[in-house]
Order: structure tokens, then sequence, then C-alpha cells
């Protein structure tokens, strides 16, 4: 069985990716999931936050109260040299180059363009075969219009581009007014391919002590009904690369991402939840769903079910939304 | 070919021979000396070779005492071998040095010589310590600048080695040890060049050995002693030869002479001074002035004191000579002079019975500068001047006014000495904006980017939150010997506005002089805002005068109040002492080599910050006429009394060099409570309580380190006189009905810490970001707060005897007798020591060990301890670092002699006082706040008795009566003290089973003298002498005096559970017997945010590192277990706690991968520290009794072999 596919101009054994997350922040973990049999990594995410404010924290720290009383004109010794979080993060990418085959995708999440971005280069030295750009920006400044917020993505994006050569794709928020205009715009801009979608830590409120409280919750499997939508759309249209994440568990999913005209597809949460090695159980599944089903190979399936390529495209748009609405019959 | 110059204080150039020239550094902080062993352990991390190729082992001790026995071993094993001190620390080697140069070893002590406590401690310089040692036979070198303590530490590391003799090499604490410098330094080679490796090789070979064993250290009798302590003599008598042929090589390696006694001055001087230390240097300059002036005048510089060269001496004296005047500072009360004054009258003497033709000059002995007292040329020149008088006075005093027994010479303050070309600035700024460090780098740039010298030095606080800093700097083109603070500055900069109301700012100022400030209003609003005085001085003087808005540029640039590049911009653009555009390039570069390594981000912001300086600093057109309205301010309230006004008050306005003599106690002995005067209004915000959302738990005013949250509960009545916006509300405790509850924050005494607002539970139901106590900018409230503050004072205290001490909502209404210290702002330690003086002040007797809580407790001017109105509260003494506990223990036999005297005179009078007063008195139990009530009414009414009995024994009754009444003794300091060096007394006090209430303020690390290493520091954490990361475990105190079975124990955290805490102190202080407290204490030296310092402390107990336990020897007495766990099992890892605190988080970046190791090691040790607990606390019920030791020792209350009886609080 066939499982190949080509993300990111990288040729990958099949669609299954680790997508950015904890399980990549060992590299023992790394390992495994490329004895599970993951085709690439997606490396945790270095934050711009972690990038200026582990700068500033650390300055304030070693200045903080110092000469200002003659007994005590300091608090802490002064290393000749700090390895800060973005030094140890690089490393952490030479590191895992050096203990696997498959492709490592960086990972830089921020939200303005900043200096921070020159940390794109440093990733590409590091040895990292493409990056990861998840843009992660919640605007709550309402004199903040779209226009000027979709200008930022790509110029974050252009920054980026002029600065390395792997592949970068962008890791997205649904939350566009156009979203297939943005994601045309991206890829016109540079982008070698988009991660659909991201998923934004959602607030919660703790009633006991009347605080915000942020509240990590993993995907379900219907989580993938959006990305499914969104690639289905624009499968065809654009030139980058479209990979899936938020809820990929079960074979199932995979494929109907894969269907629907996915080139990679991003697991997370069924990891955390089921194991490292629900990896191979997946890929088991998928060959047996595909011989079952007479499929030879992946290529055969990809974008089968896109919104162009199936007899009823409607299902995709709003029409859908009155025939949801029709399906539903109170129990 | 010109040598590398570089910049660096006296520490530093200490230690840089120093290191080089050793193998084994045994080190222990203390002030000024500690960043010399901060150095050596820092370049040791780094790996930093010696001489040869080996990086040596740094290592702490426990104590001086300690490092001195380290030093000592070290040395008789073959290793090369120094240590640094100072002052008490130099005390505490004394008895190794007498051992170390009785056996002939070579070694350095390296010592930035400070004053030694007497009537007061101080951490400033003078030569007091230096000269107690003169007895133990260590040669004593003085280096008297900074240049000279390099070249000193190298010459003396090479005189040791030849001579055998141990050398003491010491310069001005302070002065010299902390002054900024540009000096020439060693290189490698020249150090090498000084060095031995014959000699050194000597030195091993006289090291014990297995391989040819010898023995050292035997005990002698009467019959040989005293034949071999005189058999060393040769070796004295040749070491002053051989320093000064060490002198003439290190002149021909380096270019640089020296001589033992050295003359400067004019070839036919008449008048001549003696002295060493860094005076030196301005009787040089004074001495150069006056010769050009026509006088006959001279100097000799002392450079090896001991051991005494009269040879060396007299070839130094000029013939000329007919008068001399020889300086110590030192004071030996009672002697006949002090000890330089001594040697010289002595060595003069020899000098004449060896060549009666020799020099026969009068002599006059003098003391200046204690303390860091200036010394400056006006009082040189007063010496001289009063040398040419046929009877100059001798044992004089110079510096100070002695209006009490005139020991004082006049002097003329305004005598400076003029040096073409030097350049001269002051800067007022906050320790918080970074002035300081501005000051450092500026020094830097102008020392390495031109030929001109620098020198700087910081004059710091005595408060160590809101403190203030003056910089003095100096740059020119010659060598700069002025050794004393600017008084001629061609430039002024102040970073802090509101000190022009404060400080003589410009007093300084020359003609023509540039003054730079900084401030919110622009160059043409500043005119009018600024105090008519300033308006004055600068009209006078035809000053130059420009603003910036540091602040505005440095919020626009996310600095926050740090303006130190802003100001230092400035500074360079409109002083003139570089061209501008060089001196931008050279901060830039600057920037760069400072933050590089932190981050690119940080390099940027400051480069902003640079050009942004420069676009908002403008000059202001002085007007010929002064206008203003704003006048000065008096220091302190009219209210307050005439010794604060007339001695505290021109301390804290910055004039205490004014005050006379008689203007003091003659035993250090201060009135308490004057704290209250000195309002410094330090914070930017307050809290401001929300009456309407408070549930009146008391959260806030227990957390308040400075206890400036105030709660009351009130008669209504009294409201009729408040003003119209103070509040008040119902009592929520039904125990007050009828009466009124109100929070009052002192605006004047806040530090902004946002402490309170953060434990406050309650949270506005509206608008959930707000509580009950809420932050508010301080400037448009302050009026009104300051009057709502003095009518709160006016309310009366609660009465104690209808609060119950176990119940916070209650005990907070416990008037504070600790009150507005210099604490850090958020201090960790303070809540507790202030919970202390509600729940006990008023019969407490407090020893404090040495360290942050003896500072801030006892820094003049002004100190927090204070009294209630009935004139009682805590009675507050220091004895020393070392001693605490055995000082405290002493306090508490006394009280317990004299309360047995009292029990018996009052035995015997009881027929004639009343049988049944007597009686009540005697077999009172005064165990809780209506019972000592009823004591102290008791004891009125006895000593109204006694009054009429005409005898002996009835007026010695009468003086002893109040040790009727119960006293809390407490001893308290911090983990330095209580796990290291005062750990032997503490054990031997908690182990005689007297009845003492011990409080550890456990920082976990060295605060005061800068975040050493103790052995209460978590294992993972980094501190100074610990830049790797701590590897051991902390060591469990607690459970060490749990083994006694007889002391009563308890670990607590305020922050974590304040209840807890309370109950604690209560139960320690109700125990009969020993008590010891370990209380968490949050730290500036954690890295933390010290608003979330409670956070950190609930923290630290989630993550199991901090249990909370009480053990309690009179439960065992009960059958009980005496155990008890309060903390629950940990809800938090070890890392969720402690990657929040710099000090953890920090050794992730320096040292990742020993990160994770003693990350783990640290969570290891919590684990099975938190199982050994759970099992202890588990154990079934003992069937015992109050163990025997503890009860018979303890004769307050219980008979031997009785269990006392307990008075748990539930």
């Amino acid at each position: 069985m066939n499982l190949a596919t080509k993300y990111l101009k990288l040729d990958l054994k099949n669609p299954l990716v680790a997508s950015a997350s904890p399980l990549s922040s060992k590299i023992e973990d790394i390992k495994k999931l490329e004895d599970a049999g993951v085709s690439a990594v997606v490396m945790y995410s270095l934050f711009e936050e972690q990038i200026t404010h582990e700068t500033y924290e650390l300055q304030y720290h070693l200045t903080h109260g110092t000469e200002s009383f003659a007994e005590s004109l300091t608090y802490f010794p002064e290393p000749e040299d700090f390895v800060r979080g973005p030094d140890q993060y690089l490393e952490h990418i030479r590191k895992a180059k050096m203990s696997v085959k498959i492709p490592i995708i960086g990972s830089l999440n921020g939200h303005s363009a900043g200096g921070w971005t020159d940390y794109a280069k440093k990733i590409q030295e590091a040895g990292a075969d493409a990056l990861e750009l998840n843009i992660y920006f919640l605007p709550t400044d309402t004199k903040n219009t779209g226009a000027k917020i979709e200008q930022t993505y790509l110029d974050i994006l252009k920054l980026v581009k002029s600065a390395v050569k792997i592949p970068v794709a962008v890791k997205l928020s649904p939350y566009f007014s156009s979203m297939a205009n943005m994601a045309k715009r991206l890829d016109d801009a540079g982008a070698d391919g988009l991660v659909l979608f991201n998923r934004f830590y959602q607030p919660d409120i703790d009633l006991e002590n009347l605080e915000v409280v942020p509240n990590v919750l993993l995907s379900t499997r219907f989580a993938n009904r959006l990305p499914l939508r969104w690639i289905g759309i624009l499968y065809g249209h654009i030139k980058a690369s479209l990979a899936a994440t938020s809820g990929v568990h079960e074979h199932f999913d995979v494929i109907k991402l894969i269907m629907a005209g996915a080139d990679a597809t991003m697991l997370c949460s069924a990891l955390l939840k089921n194991g490292i090695p629900h990896v191979s159980k997946i890929l088991k599944d998928m060959e047996t769903w595909m011989e079952d089903h007479e499929y030879e190979s992946l290529r055969q399936m990809r974008g089968s079910m896109s919104h162009k390529s199936v007899d009823n495209p409607a299902a995709f748009e709003r029409a859908n939304y009155m025939k949801a609405l029709q399906s539903y019959k109170p129990g | 070919m010109p040598r590398e110059k570089i910049i660096v204080d006296g520490n530093e150039a200490a230690a840089l021979p120093a290191y080089k020239a050793s193998e084994v550094i045994a080190i222990y902080p203390i002030t000024p000396s500690s960043p010399m062993g901060e150095w050596a352990d820092a370049w040791a991390a780094a790996k930093k070779p010696n001489l040869w190729g080996t990086v040596p082992l740094v290592q702490e001790m426990q104590s001086e005492g300690g490092a001195a026995g380290a030093v000592h071993g070290a040395l008789q094993a073959g290793a090369l071998t120094t240590t640094f001190t100072a002052s008490q620390g130099l005390l505490l080697m004394i008895p190794n040095m007498f051992k170390i140069a009785g056996e002939l070893t070579s070694t350095v002590f390296h010592v930035s010589a400070r004053t030694l406590a007497t009537h007061a401690l101080s951490i400033f310089g003078d030569h007091s310590d230096v000269m107690a040692t003169r007895g133990t036979g260590f040669a004593l070198l003085a280096s008297n600048s900074v240049q000279e303590v390099t070249d000193f530490a190298l010459i003396a590391h090479a005189s040791t080695l030849e001579s055998r003799v141990p050398f003491l090499h010491f310069f001005d604490g302070f002065r010299t040890s902390h002054e900024v410098a540009k000096i020439e330094s060693l290189s490698e080679e020249d150090i090498r060049a000084m060095i031995s490796d014959e000699l050194v090789a000597a030195h091993r070979a006289r090291a014990l050995s297995p391989d040819r064993p010898f023995i050292r250290g035997t005990a002698q009798n009467p019959d040989v002693f005293f034949q071999s302590r005189e058999a060393a003599n040769k070796f004295f008598d040749n070491c002053p030869g051989i320093v000064q042929k060490v002198m003439d090589k290190f002149g021909k390696v380096t270019g640089r002479s020296y001589k033992l006694f050295e003359y400067h001055g004019a070839p036919d001087a008449e008048r001549v001074i003696v002295a060493m230390g860094s005076g030196v240097e301005t009787i040089h300059e004074t001495v150069n002035a006056l010769i050009s002036k026509g006088e006959k005048v001279g100097l000799i510089k002392v450079r090896l004191y001991r051991p005494f060269s009269f040879q060396h001496f007299a070839f130094a004296l000029p013939k000329s000579v007919k008068v001399l005047s020889v300086l110590d500072r030192t004071k030996e009360p009672g002697a006949p002079g002090d000890p330089l004054y001594l040697d010289v009258v002595d060595a003069l003497n020899e000098i004449r019975s060896l060549d009666p033709k020799s020099p026969q000059p009068k002599v006059t002995g003098g003391r200046y500068g204690l303390s860091s007292k200036e010394f400056t040329p006006g009082m040189v020149k007063g010496i001289f001047d009063e040398l040419k008088k046929d009877s100059p006075k001798n044992h004089f005093t110079i510096g100070i006014d002695d209006d009490v027994t005139r020991t004082s010479l006049p002097y003329d303050p305004d005598f400076s000495v003029e040096k073409p070309g030097e350049v001269q600035a002051i800067f007022f700024g906050l320790g918080a904006d970074g002035t300081v460090s501005a000051n450092k780098n500026s020094i830097k740039i102008i020392g390495d980017d031109t030929p001109n010298y620098a020198q700087g030095y910081f004059v710091y606080d005595s408060k160590k939150s809101g403190s203030v800093t003056v910089s003095h700097l100096r740059f020119g083109p010659e060598m700069i010997r002025s050794p004393y603070l600017v008084n001629r500055a061609q430039f002024v900069g102040c970073h802090q506005f509101n000190f022009l109301e404060k400080f003589d700012v410009l007093g300084k100022i020359v003609e023509g002089g540039v003054f730079l400030l900084n401030s919110s209003f622009g160059p043409d609003a500043v005119w009018d805002n600024i105090p008519r005085h300033v308006q004055e001085q600068l009209i006078a003087k035809k000053a130059r005068f420009f603003v910036i808005d540091g602040y505005r540029v440095a919020r626009d640039n996310n600095m926050g109040t740090r303006i130190n590049t802003i100001m230092q911009t400035c500074f360079f653009a409109i002083s003139g002492v570089l061209p501008k555009e060089d001196a931008i390039k050279a901060i830039k570069d600057s920037i760069r080599k400072a933050y590089g390594k932190k981050g690119e981000e940080i390099v940027q912001m400051n480069f902003k910050a640079v050009d942004q300086a420069l676009a908002h600093l403008h000059e202001v057109k002085v007007p010929a006429q002064a206008t203003g309205k704003i006048g000065t301010k008096p220091i302190v309230s009219e209210k307050a009394p005439d010794f604060v006004k007339k001695v505290l008050a021109p301390i804290m306005a910055g004039r205490g060099d004014e005050l006379p003599v008689s203007a003091f106690p003659v035993d250090g002995t201060f009135p308490v409570g004057t704290t209250q005067w000195e309002k410094r209004c330090i914070a930017q915000d307050i809290p401001v309580w929300d009456e309407k959302v408070c549930i009146q738990c008391g959260k806030c005013v227990l957390v308040c380190p400075h206890a400036v949250i105030r709660a009351k509960v009130f008669d209504e009545k009294l409201a009729a006189g408040a003003p119209k916006e103070f509040k008040t509300a119902k009592p929520m405790n039904r125990d007050f009905q009828g009466m009124l509850y109100t929070i009052q924050v002192a605006p004047d005494d806040c530090t902004g810490c946002g402490l309170c607002v953060e434990v406050c539970p309650a949270k506005n139901k509206q608008e959930t970001r707000l509580k009950a106590i809420n932050m508010t900018p301080l400037p448009p409230i302050l009026e009104r707060e300051r009057k709502n503050w003095d009518f709160y004072l006016t309310l009366p205290e609660l009465d104690r005897k209808k609060i119950k001490p176990a119940e916070i909502r209650y005990n907070q209404f416990l008037q504070p007798l600790f009150e507005f210290s210099g604490a850090c702002a958020g201090c960790g330690e303070t809540p507790y020591i202030k919970l202390v003086s509600q729940l006990f002040g008023d019969r407490a007797i407090i020893s404090n060990a040495t360290g942050c809580s003896s500072i801030y407790g006892a820094n003049l001017p002004t100190t927090p301890y204070a009294a209630n109105r009935d004139g009682r509260g805590p009675a507050w003494s220091n004895s020393l670092f070392e001693d605490n506990a055995e000082f405290g223990m002493g306090y508490r036999l006394a009280i317990d002699k004299q309360k047995e005297l009292a029990g018996e005179l009052l035995r015997k009078l009881a027929s004639q006082v009343g049988e049944d007063l007597a009686k009540g008195i005697l077999e009172a139990k005064q165990t809780d706040e209506p019972a000592i009530f009823e004591q102290r009414e008791r004891v009125a009414a006895l000593k109204n008795k006694l009054k009429g009995i005409n005898s002996p024994s009835a007026q010695l009754l009468l003086s002893l009566s109040d040790y009727l009444v119960k006293k809390s003794v407490w001893i308290i300091g911090g983990d330095g003290w209580a796990y290291d060096i005062g750990f032997g007394g503490l054990d031997h006090v908690i182990a005689s089973g007297r009845d003492v209430n011990i409080l550890v303020l456990d920082t976990e690390v060295y605060s005061n003298t800068g975040g050493q290493m103790s052995k209460a520091t978590p294992c993972g954490a980094v501190a100074k002498f610990a830049e790797g990361g701590k590897t051991m475990p902390k060591k469990d105190l607690g459970f060490i005096a749990m083994t006694y079975g007889g002391v009563y124990v308890a670990s607590v955290a305020m922050g974590a559970r304040d209840d807890h805490s309370v109950r604690a102190f209560l139960e320690a202080e109700s125990y009969p017997g020993p008590s010891l407290i370990i209380a968490y204490s949050h730290c500036i030296a954690h890295g933390i945010n010290m608003t979330l310092g409670m956070q950190e402390q609930k923290n630290a107990v989630a993550s199991g590192y901090w249990p909370l336990y009480r053990y309690n020897p009179l439960l065992a007495a009960q059958g009980k277990n005496p155990f008890q766990l309060d903390s629950a099992a940990p809800t938090i890892s070890f890392e969720q706690y402690a990657y929040r605190q710099n000090r953890f988080k920090m050794l992730t970046k320096s040292h990742p991968e020993e990160a994770k190791v003693l990350l783990e090691k640290a969570q290891a040790s919590v684990s099975s520290r938190r199982k050994l607990y759970e099992n202890f606390a588990a154990m079934p019920s003992t069937e015992g009794k109050a163990p025997e030791a503890q009860a018979s020792a303890a004769p307050t209350s219980a008979a031997p072999g009785k269990a006392p009886e307990s008075k748990e609080v539930n």
C-alpha cells in the first residue's frame, strides 16, 4: 500500500505528522514517534513571548533591587553566558535532527512583525527541514480592522520567507471574514503550506475564585469538520500544500481529510490521549480500510471528495446549513 | 610600552592577583569584603586558571572562624591558600591567625578594613579590625588606593612566600574596596615574575605528609614555650627587608616603585604627617597643594605597619622635620594613644637611642575617619595649621565637632585642592532607577575610550526600599587621588524630581556648571515647578539647566522605571566630557557588551532609549530672577520629640556630619518608635480600602510588611470628629456590635508593594478585578489620606483583653509595635516580626542576629520598634551575627534569676504587702492577655505598697517587681545565623531547655550581604558561591531540633496558611521551654515578583517543598504524637514551584544540563522528606511524659519531671 505523500515539498512516507505539542519536547519521544510510524514531527512552538519576555524577565530579575543598598549591590551571580530558552530550542532541533531520519519541522508562534522572526533563520540553521509559522493573534482592540490584521499576517510571512530557504507553512485560525481569500493571499505571498486550523486555548471561568482561567481541552473527532470543510474548499485553488489539524483521531479521520484534499494530517490530542503507539494503529487501520476498499495509494483518493470534485459542492457551503438543520430531530 | 589599564573597584583589584596566586580559597561573606569572594567564586565557576593552569578550589565555610580553620588546614597540607574578610569576621579569625603566624606559614588574608561594632554596628571603613590583630604575628601591609590594592596584593603573596611571615593585606572598606578606578593592571607575566616556584616548592615541602611525617602543634610547658616563642624572631626581623626587596623587584617588573615607609613632600619639610590607608592619598594631594604655596610640609606613608622597621622609618624621616603628627583611623579607648601613634613615638625613641643625632621632632597623635567619616584636604590643612603652633594639640580628632571633651581641631571645610583638567560630577538617584549602574558604565566608557583617569564612589541609603543613591564621579588626565566625596561639581544630575525639595542638590555645583533634571515638566513649565532655593542657586551659579522626561522615554521603550541608559545618554550629550557622537557610539557599544548575552531585545530596547533620550533633552532658559513659590518643608513634624528634631532629623536630611559629639547618647542607647517621624512618601500607588466589599478578615493587615495597613474597631461616637472621607463599616464580628470598623493606610509610610491586594480574598461582585483593597495612584489622594491617617491615630486601641489571639480577624486589631521599617518593599520577613510585636510586643525582649532584620530593625536614622500608649513595647538589641542564640539566652537567664529573686523577696515580705496579694502574684499563671493584665494590676499594687516600706528588701523588690510579669524572650535572625554561623549556639540554647522563642526568618540565602548560599539554600537554586546551583538539599533544621524531644518546633509559611502561623507563634510562646519557629520568608534574592511573595509561599507548601508542621512536646506528655503534619499532600510539582523563581530558573540558562539533574534531585528530596514526615505524623501515640531534660531544665513553671501545663491553642 502506498501511503506516500508530499507536504511542504518534503516526501513523506505517510500523511501522519505529529503536530506541535509537548510530545516533541523530549528526544526519546521524538524517536518513539518515528518508531511508531509518523512521517514528520512538528516541534513544539517557540513563542514570540518566550523570546522577548524571557529576555525582559531575566534582565528584570538580575537588576531588581541592585545598586540600592551598600551591603547587597547585587543578588545573583552573573554567569559569563546564558543559554536562553530560544537557544535551548535550537539545540533541541539540532539534537532531534541527529536522532531521527524523518523530517523535523520547526515551529514559531507569534503575532507581530518583530525581531523574533529572526529565529526563523536560526531554526533553519539548526537543521529544521521546514518551518511552521503559527500566527496566533486574538485581536481585542475594537479599533483594529480586519484588513490591518490580515496585512500583519502577510507581513510576518514575507519577513520569514525572506529570511529562510526552507519551506514555510502558516498555521491559521479559521476566523477570517473571507477564509478562502486569505488563504489565497498567503499562497500568493509565498506560503508553502497552510495548516488548518489552529485551536485556540479557550478561557474558562472559575466560579469559586471569580477568575478567568486558561483551560486546555483536547480535541474530539468532531473538531475535524472545520478543516475538512476548508480543505475541501481550498483544494485545487491554491499552490500551497494543505495540512489538516484538529480532530484527527482515527484512520477514518485521516482518510476523510485526505479525500477532502489534505496533503498531511496532524496528530496531537489523539496521541496525548492514547499514547504514541496509537500512530501504528491508525496506519494499520488505514491500510486495512484501503485494502478493503481497493485503494492502491493515497494519491488516488486525495481531493476526491473536495469541493470541486464532489457532485454536490453545495454541501460544503451555506446550503448545507439548511440541510443540517432539517436533519435534526428532537430526541 | 603602556601597560593595560582596567577599571575595577578595590575588591576586584585585590581578588585578581590573590586568585592567580592561590590554590585554595576559603570564604565567608561579610561586608565590605564579600565581593572578593564572589569574584573568586565566579572565576572558578568560569574555569579561569591560576598561575599554574589549574582552577583554584573556592569553598564557602559556615563562618569566618570556619574559613580561618580551613585556611589553616589547607596551609598545613601544603596548598597556597588565601581568604578575604573584614571587621568581626577578622576577629573570628584571630585564634587561627596566632597559630598560622606561630607556625611561620605563608598566606595572605586580604581585608577590606571595616569598623568593629562597639556602641553600634557600622559596615563602613576604619582600621579598628586590623589593629585588633596586631598581636597575632601577621605582617600588616596597607594599600592606600585601588592601584596599590592590586599591587600590594601581589607584593604580599610574594613576600609571604619568602619571609614565611603570614600577611594581612588591608585597604579601607568602602572608600577603597568599593571605589571604582582606572588602574594599570597586572599581567599574567607580572604575577609570574613575582611568584617564585622555588619558594612555592619550599612551602609545600613544609607541609604535613604521611610520606615524611612530623608533628606540628604540640603542647609545651613552662620550661620551653618561651624559648620556642622567641625562636622565630629572625623571621620577623628579616621580614621588612624582604618586603622592600620584593617591592624593589616589583618596581623593576611593573615600573611602579614603593617603599615600606615612603616620604612625600618638601625636602625641607618641618611639619610631617604619618598615616596609612586611603587618607594618605588625601594628604598626598594636600601636601602638593600646600608646597606650591611655599609651605614646608610632608607625609610619611606607612606601607608595612608590622613588622615595624625602625631603620626604614628612620630612613624615611626628613632631617628637617620639627613636628610629626601621626594619624590613626581607629580608637583604643583608655590607651595612652592610638596604635600607630604609639609605635611612632617608640620608634623615635629607639632611633634616638641608636643615633642621638637623628631628628627629634615633637609628636602629636590624632584620630580621623572612623566608620568612613570623610577625610578631606581641608582637614589635612587643619592638621598642618595646628602643627604650626608652639604647643600643637595632642590626641586630637579631626572631622568632627567634639564639643564634649574638646579634642577636635578646627578646619576650613571649603578648602579644596584644584586639579586642572579634572571634571567632577554628582548624581542623585534612586536605587531602582539604575543611576549607579549608569555611572559605573560611564566610568568604564570614559576610562576605556579616552586616556583619562576615572574614579567613582557611591553613597547608598540606610533603607532597602525607596533607597536614595548619590554618585560621585571624577575624570581627568592625571591619576586621581581624591578618596573623598566630590565637593565642587561641574555637573549635577538629579534623576528624581522630588529630591529638589528633600536635598541640597545644587549645593556643590560650581559657577557655570551644568544641571540635568529628570522632570515630567517640559522646558517651558519646569521653572515654575521647582523650589525657589533651586532657582536661586541656578541663577547665582550661572548654571546651564537641562531637562528630560526620563520616565516617559523609559515608558515608551518598555523599560519600566529604569532610566539609567536615558540619563547616561543625556549626561554625555551635555557634559562635554567626550565629543557627543563618540560618546553615543561608546554607549551603544557598551550596551551591546553588557546586554548582548541576555538577548537582542534588550539591546535594541536600550538603543532606542539612547536615540529617544537625545530627542527629548531640552535646555531651559534660566530667568534672571527667582520667582518660585515652592519652599522647603520641615524634615519632621512639629509634633516630633526634641531628640528626633535635633538629632535624627538632620541625619534624615543628609546632614548628620554636622552634628556635634554632645548630640549623641554616650552608650548607643536610642529611643524607640522613631520611624513614625520619617515620612518618606516613596510609593507611587497605595492600597485604598473599599468598605463595601471588605469581609473584615484582617489578612491585608497581617501581611503588610511595613505595618502601614491598620484595622480598628471603635466607639461610634468617636466618628463625630472624623474627616468627611474617613471610611467605616459596621463590624461583621458580633463581639463588636454597636461599634465601627475601619481599615486605614499610612500613605507616607507605604512602599506600594501590593502584597495586601494579592492576599485580599474579597472580590467586587460588579467588577471582579477589584478587591476590598485596591492599589490607587497616590498623588491625588495623598492629602486626603494623610488627614484620614492622622485621625485614625487618635482613635483608641482596642482593649487587648477582648481579643482572641488565635483568630486573625481579632488579632489584627492588636497594635503593631514594629512599624515603617526600611525593609525591601514586599519583604517576607517583616510580617512575622510584626506579628510577634502584636501578640507579645508589650512584654517582649528581642535579641537579633546581625543581618537584614538587624539592619531594617535598627539602622539609623530611624528605627521601627515602637511602644504602645502605656509606654510598653519590644526591647531590642543586637550582639553579633554568630552569638545571637547565646545572647538571647543571656536575657532569659537574667530574667529568670531576677524573677526568682523577686519571688523570694515577695515571699519574705508577704506579711507586709499582704498575703493575698503575694499569693496572687506568685501563683499567677499568666497564660493569656486577661491573666497578664491582672498580674500587671497586682504588681502595680505591690509597687504602691513597697513604696511605703522602708527596708532594703522592699526597695530591692521594688526595683525587681516588673520581672514578676511574664516576659517573652525572642531570638530572631536569618538562616545565615541559624543554619550556619550561629548553629552551634542555637543548638546549645535549644538543648538548655530554657524558655526562649527562636524565630528563624528563612530566606534560604544570606540576603543582607547580597545572596550568598547558606545551608538553608535549596538544591538546584543558584546563589552567590553556588553559581552552578546548590548540589545538596537544604538542611532540615527543624528535624534536628525535634530530635531533642523537648523543643517546640514549627515550620510555617504565612502566605500558605496564615492561621497556622499564628497558632504556631502562640503555641511556641506559651511553651515553657525552648521553641523554634522556622518561617518561610520570600525575599528579593529569590528573583520573584515581590508583589506575589505570599503566592510563592503558597506554592512552596503546595509542592511539598515547605511542609507546615508543629512538634509540640506537650502532646507527648499527654500520650499523643507530638508531631502534627499540617500541610496536605503535594498538589503541584517542585518544578512548578521552583521555576517561577529566578534563583532556580537561572540555572536552566546558565547550566541547563546541571539544572535538570538538580531538579530531579530536589524533587526526590522533597518526596522523601514528605514521606518521612508522613510516617512521623502517623506514628502511634506515645505514652510518655515530656522529656525530662526539657522539663527539669525549664525552671519557669514546671517542677522537675512533671510535664508543663499545656497551653496549646486550638
